[in-house]
């Protein structure tokens, strides 16, 4: 009898614990769909083909966000391009060739601050080093240049992170038949990973074209009536181009309507590739599986 | 013990062997016979896997390992540095317990060693070969360009023979490569064997004693990181010199 009462209250118990669990799990999916809903209702009404293809006008309360677009496309684009084979080689290095030694450890300890550090105290950096020191002025380069110091360490984790997750049995296949380490590396360990590299380097693009603060001083303008056409001009920015029409729009009532639409955009351009990394991972589990 | 005319492939000579503080293998002395299969046997964690790989090296990726005694191939010690561990290692092939194909096509498995080696000529025709070698051919040949991982368990095994033969090695070592397979493909695997020894020498770790008794002509059995008793497989098992090979065959303890 008193067992029977101790396994209801634990059946209780145990339902109770699911049931909160459960519970929050809903919240969040509820808030994401409140979260896009608002911003589809505030913003869709400025989305037209003109939005998206014109140049701003008459300060900004008429004409589109292309610049500002292309900007973000530079910018992202340009980050991760940048950081890519960086991050690749260092992931390769620690992964593979970093013996535990000082060196190494003031290493990881760099990345991972560097990991941790606040956007904005990249914007100040990249101000301090690329905009001033090196002379490149405010410009699409000099916002390359910080965010993909950035994102660095994203790109350097992931592909640690990757290259631990090949099986140990395709490693020692490859060392069986007398490659090197090198030969290994590239020809067994780097394809078996890369589909997880590209996974955070998507991610990472993501991140690229959505921050603000690391563009703030070094690359973002507040209106520009043309597309920018090099690598050492200003350029608009969606994140930025958002803050701005917010903080330092003069027609308030057109201006934050324009907010939202580029907001929409932006989440779309990020959504996109968070789609693609999907996709591509997904395609890479169902091609190899082990 | 090994008889006058069988010339000896691999000269084991007082090889000790550390991973760290401990030691895994306690002076090991053996004789290899060219063009036999040698198998390996003793309990689990007796060191027989680690004796194996220290003869083609594939401890040196191992931090904190540590050797010494020699062992000769064809009287050459293949710890010196007249040798170089990569080509070494296309001499003398391994095969591992679990099967482990590359995340390739089985073309390209076969020829990834080839590749490696920088060997260029011919690729077809000695993928062809390493597979008919390896009995893989027929099941294989209409879907060379597919996955590796859609074969069998026993194909896939076969596979990594066939990976290995490609480079015409001297020797292949095999670490328990039926222990994961289903009796059929063991047998197949074994029959194989049997095949390759006309041309070339093999090890087999294996603590199926009836996979030793079927298909080796020596056997060695291992206790504790020593080699306790080596001899021509019917007389290590019908009349075993140690009381613990009889014990060990007995299955009193393993």
């Amino acid at each position: 009898m008193e067992k029977k009462t101790r396994l209801k209250r634990e059946r209780l118990k145990e339902g109770l614990w699911f049931s909160s669990f459960k519970a929050i799990a809903c919240g969040v999916v509820v808030f994401l769909f409140l979260f896009l809903l608002i911003l589809v209702v505030k913003g869709a009404g400025s989305i037209s083909w003109e939005f998206l293809t014109q140049v701003p006008k008459e300060g900004m309360t008429r004409g589109g966000i292309l610049p500002a677009i292309i900007g973000t496309l530079w910018l992202g684009i340009g980050s991760v391009i940048l950081a890519f084979p960086m991050g690749v080689a260092l992931g390769i290095y620690l992964s593979y060739y970093a013996s535990e030694n000082l060196f190494t450890r003031i290493l990881r300890l760099s990345i991972n601050n560097l990991a941790g550090t606040p956007s904005i105290v990249f914007g100040l950096f990249g101000l301090a080093v690329f905009v001033k020191a090196l002379g490149f002025g405010v410009s699409i380069l000099s916002g390359i240049l910080t965010l993909g110091l950035m994102v660095l360490p994203i790109i350097v984790r992931s592909t640690e992170e990757a290259l631990r997750a090949v099986p140990k049995e395709f490693i020692e296949a490859s060392f069986g038949l007398g490659a090197t380490k090198f030969q290994t590396i590239w020809h067994v360990a780097l394809p078996t990973a890369f589909g997880w590299i590209l996974t955070g380097v998507i991610l990472s693009l993501s991140r690229a074209a959505g921050e603000t603060a690391p563009i703030l001083f070094t690359a973002a303008s507040f209106y520009m009536t043309r597309i920018p056409s090099s690598p050492f001009s200003e350029t608009m920015a969606l994140p930025f181009h958002i803050y701005a029409l917010m903080t330092e729009g003069t027609n308030p009532e057109i201006h934050t309507k324009m907010a939202f639409g580029a907001t929409l955009v932006l989440l779309f351009m990020v959504m996109c590739l968070s789609v693609l990394a999907i996709i591509e991972r997904q395609r890479l589990r169902k091609w190899k599986k082990w | 013990m090994v008889k006058e005319e069988i010339p000896t492939k691999i000269h084991v000579e007082g090889l000790n062997f550390w991973f760290g503080s401990f030691q895994c293998l306690k002076n090991i002395n053996l004789k290899v016979p060219q063009n036999r299969i040698t198998a390996i046997m003793g309990p689990s964690g007796c060191g027989k896997s680690t004796f194996l790989r220290c003869l083609n090296r594939m401890n040196d990726f191992f931090p904190g390992a540590r050797l010494t005694g020699r062992i000769l191939l064809d009287g050459v010690d293949i710890y010196s540095e007249k040798v170089d561990p990569y080509e070494l290692r296309k001499r003398i092939g391994m095969v591992f317990q679990k099967p482990n194909p590359l995340p390739k096509s089985i073309f390209e498995n076969v020829a990834f060693g080839l590749k490696i080696h920088g060997i260029k000529d011919n690729i077809e025709a000695r993928v062809e070969k390493a597979l008919k070698d390896a009995a893989l051919w027929d099941e294989v040949k209409d879907k060379l360009h597919k996955s590796a991982f859609e074969l069998s368990g026993g194909q896939q095994q076969r596979l990594c023979i066939a990976r290995c033969l490609a480079l015409e090695p001297e020797v292949l070592l095999l670490d328990e490569p039926a222990s994961a397979l289903d009796p059929i493909s063991t047998a197949k695997l074994e029959e194989l064997l049997t095949e390759l020894k006309e041309h070339l020498t093999i090890v087999i770790v294996t603590h199926n004693l009836q996979q030793a008794a079927r298909v080796s002509d020596f056997t060695a059995f291992m206790y504790l990181g020593e080699i306790i008793e080596f001899g021509p497989t019917g007389e290590v098992f019908t009349k075993p010199k140690d009381l613990r090979t009889e014990k060990y065959l007995t299955g009193k303890f393993g």
